[in-house]
């Protein structure tokens, strides 16, 4: 049923087009990686205040404002490219390890990122004073996301290697 | 082995790309303006410049690893072309704040044009970048 699906999508217009044409995949590859590298570099920003390395004269309220409506909207090129790379070889893909647990990691940075949003975050007021150091869980989270982000970096390389 | 130094250097070009993308787009005037440009440039061009040492030791080690994929590429040598222009114009854009922090303020023009050009740069470094991958060589 699953290997119908991931089948589906291979014979999709666009899964075979970026399957057959020889410069679609790595156009769409490079705005993968442009947009990744913007997703990535911009958590850092946030994660890197959060642990209180970077950016720390800053209000977290004010940096997160600012930073992450970049972060989402690389975000969301990086997912959608990402899906047309996938559907090309949907079910290649699928049966590599390295693929399952980069989608795996995703799903984890998308916990933490609501732990610390419905956590933490909600009292943001009260700890984001001048001078700010953020509250241990606060860190935590922080710490958590840059070690994610960078497995996912990681995982994601090593795919184009199997 | 390769995997590991592509990741390393990945993760730099990451911290690189977004912190010029935050100087750029503060210089062109579109993000960032609750802060002066003086502040903006004092929280990322340390790290730029700190990360390309990195970037530069990485992708040394990748030219090593594979030499005929690098060194007889055009697409490398774009990249780097375009590396040493947008170093130039980062310098530029450094020595003129530091001379008068007002300068790029007093100079709208110039400031829209160098923040888009080093933009667009960095945008050609990342995909010419992966593009070597995908060039004749040989």
């Amino acid at each position: 049923m699953f290997k119908h699906l991931l089948q589906g999508l291979e014979a999709t217009p666009w899964g075979t087009a970026v399957r057959e044409n020889t410069w679609l995949f790595p156009t769409i590859e490079s705005v993968h990686v442009l947009s990744l590298v913007l997703v990535v570099g911009s958590i850092m920003v946030v994660d890197l205040r959060l642990l209180n390395i970077a950016s720390r004269r800053r209000s977290v309220k004010e940096l997160t404002d600012e930073v992450l409506p970049w972060t989402w909207a690389a975000f969301a090129c990086a997912l959608i490219t990402g899906s047309l790379l996938f559907s090309s070889s949907a079910v290649r893909y699928s049966g590599i390890w390295q693929f399952d647990a980069k989608m795996c990691m995703l799903v984890l940075a998308a916990i933490n990122m609501g732990i610390f949003h419905l956590g933490a975050f909600r009292s943001v007021a009260q700890w984001d004073s001048h001078p700010v150091t953020p509250p241990l869980a606060a860190k935590l989270a922080g710490g958590i996301s840059l070690t994610i982000w960078v497995i996912v970096v990681a995982l994601g390389r090593w795919i184009g290697f199997v | 082995m390769i995997p590991t130094v592509q990741t390393v250097h990945i993760v730099s070009i990451a911290i690189v790309m977004t912190s010029m993308a935050m100087v750029d787009l503060r210089l062109v005037g579109v993000a960032g303006r609750r802060q002066s440009l003086t502040e903006v440039g004092a929280r990322f061009l340390p790290w730029v410049w700190c990360t390309l040492v990195v970037l530069l030791c990485s992708g040394t080690i990748l030219i090593i690893a594979e030499p005929g994929r690098e060194l007889i590429n055009q697409v490398f040598w774009l990249k780097m072309s375009l590396l040493a222009g947008a170093i130039v114009l980062t310098l530029i854009f450094q020595t003129m704040l530091r001379r008068r922090s007002g300068f790029w303020e007093n100079h709208r023009a110039a400031a829209v044009l160098l923040g888009s050009a080093s933009l667009l740069m960095w945008v050609g470094i990342v995909g010419a970048g992966r593009w070597i991958a995908y060039v004749e060589h040989g």
